[in-house]
């Protein structure tokens, strides 16, 4: 038997298993059938919910203006598949090729993919995280039953978090006229991803549309009144905010316990895998038969010294999807790298930010276009003398030559004058990311090398 | 009928909000907000709205909204 049956029998009637229901198994899945797999198809899904949109959950959602159900993502194709919805993958056997599931069952597989993404960070203490009134922000039924709580309209709204998610709620809770205040332990909002410079301008955005913004400052309790109702927030500066809801807005933990003592590369910070989406095992060697895409991957980037990346990107998890899926049914020389640039949006308070490249990797950062008071720019980050990200507030038009610039390693600071550059704005400053031995929000992207300290190779679960 | 939009690619020319402003709307100078389930009625404006978009960021259902996953259970 040569390779070539062997990947024909696979294409014909191999068995291909998906863990993980949402954008990125979708997107595999499909991809699967477009290119020509007409074998089983197992998609496996904790949640009941049909694969859905998540971006929408913390704007048109929580704005009133989209229904929580009504997030389903759509098809570009059928899919042919069996559905396991509402039921979580426990465990994987590898040498068997088998995914074990809660309810008992188990799913044999000829190639496995693993999409199973993040959760949100709970509240960390359980009694007050159980407080009525108290949520998180990261699935449909949390966007629903949060979206339902708004529409009483609360007196006060407080979000534990200005990263991303925390800002988007607070910037919808104002469009609906809630009173809000935002607690973030760093000194600024967004700064884990975007730095102060830029982080003092998403600050100025919130006061100025009404939030009542806490920095530098933690939650040191949440109270419940005696019905276990949430009623008010303790702060680290002694100050307390009565408030009858709480969005926990703390990150997110990515989904590899179910991998524990499986053998795969599988960890707090993601499963690591090559360019090409193939899971490493827990001795660094390269499986052949188990993929991973979207926000549980780590994956190595050329263009970032091959360090490895988590990104929890829309647009990375669509983009892996597809290479781990084309991978999966091709001949080695025939396999694609994924090297999608990083890229990321959010809209809050009425101005689009969009970001390519990685931005938290920059020392410096120069205003190319517009200016910082007038929050419509773009903000070009350094790192060693060459681009590495953009930032862009209501200026996503020219996001695309930026990408060129990280993608072709152009120098730092851009050695050519920009369109509408703003005087002043014309020499590069510190681009005022925290210190990253100080716990703060974490970046949307994050950046870990193999720890050289890691030689046991036992799995260390997450906290 | 379910839609979604890559807000990578989109930069915000608004061809969609003016020619299906049921389901596309601009919030703010360029960032948008859509229904990302349109009804059945709005099914010819939201192809030319699709057809229109100059980065072609809009996905549309191609095929009908499948059965198979609700009834996919065990």
């Amino acid at each position: 038997m040569n390779g070539d049956g062997a990947l024909d029998r696979l294409r014909r009637e191999g068995r291909i298993v998906v863990v993980g229901a949402s954008l990125a198994g979708l997107r595999a899945a499909e991809t699967l059938r477009e290119k020509g797999f007409t074998g089983s198809l197992t998609m496996i899904g904790d949640e009941p919910h049909e694969p859905y949109d998540r971006p929408p959950l913390s704007k048109q959602v929580l704005l009133g203006a989209a229904t929580a159900d009504g997030t389903a993502l759509p098809r570009r194709r059928a899919l042919d598949a069996t559905w396991r919805l509402g039921v979580r993958a426990t465990g994987l056997d590898m040498a068997a090729r088998r995914v074990r599931l809660a309810d008992g069952d188990e799913v044999p597989y000829d190639r496995l993919l693993i999409a199973t993404g993040v959760r949100a960070r709970p509240w960390p203490r359980e009694e007050e995280a159980g407080l009525d009134g108290v949520f998180v922000l990261r699935t449909l039924d949390d966007a629903a039953a949060l979206g339902r709580r708004l529409a009483e309209g609360p007196r006060r709204v407080f979000v534990i978090g200005a990263g991303f998610t925390g800002s988007e709620i607070a910037s919808a809770c104002r469009e609906r006229g809630l009173a809000v205040t935002v607690a973030e332990r760093g000194a600024a909002p967004l700064v884990g991803a975007l730095g102060g410079v830029v982080g003092a301008v998403a600050a100025e955005l919130q006061r100025e549309h009404g939030v009542d913004l806490r920095c530098g400052v933690m939650v040191t309790a949440l109270e419940g009144d005696a019905s276990g109702r949430v009623r008010a927030a303790h702060l680290s500066d002694g100050s307390t905010v009565e408030t009858d809801v709480v969005v926990v807005s703390l990150g997110a933990t990515r989904n590899t316990e179910w991998l524990a003592g499986s053998g795969l590369g599988a960890g707090p910070r993601g499963i690591a895998c090559d360019a090409g989406c193939r899971a490493f095992d827990i001795r660094g060697i390269v499986t052949d038969d188990i993929y991973v895409a979207g926000d549980v991957a780590r994956s190595p980037h050329p263009l970032f010294g091959y360090q490895f990346l988590s990104l929890e990107h829309w647009g990375n998890a669509v983009c892996q999807a597809e290479i781990a899926a084309h991978n999966m049914l091709s001949e080695s020389a025939d396999r694609l790298p994924h090297m999608w640039v990083p890229a990321f949006w959010s809209a809050q308070f009425g101005v689009n930010i969009k970001s390519v490249g990685v931005p938290s990797m920059g020392t410096e950062i120069l205003v190319s276009q517009g200016s910082l008071m007038d929050r419509r720019f773009v903000g070009v980050y350094g790192y060693q003398g060459r681009v590495i990200g953009a930032v862009a507030f209501d200026h996503a038009r020219w996001l695309p030559f930026y990408q060129e610039l990280i993608e072709t390693t152009a120098p730092f600071p851009p050695a050519f004058p920009m369109v509408g550059r703003s005087p002043g704005g014309q020499r590069p400053v510190d681009a005022d990311f925290p210190d990253p031995s100080v716990p703060t929000h974490g970046p949307t992207v994050t950046l870990s090398g193999y720890s050289p300290a890691d030689r046991r190779m036992t799995f260390t679960p997450a906290h | 009928m379910r839609l979604v939009v890559d807000l990578n690619r989109c930069q915000g020319y608004a061809q969609c909000a003016f020619l299906a402003p049921d389901v596309f709307a601009m919030h703010g100078e360029e960032a948008l907000l859509y229904r990302p389930e349109a009804d059945e009625a709005q099914r010819g404006r939201l192809a030319q709205a699709a057809a229109a978009c100059p980065v072609q960021a809009i996905v549309v259902d191609a095929v009908d909204a499948p059965a198979e996953a609700a009834s996919g259970e065990r």
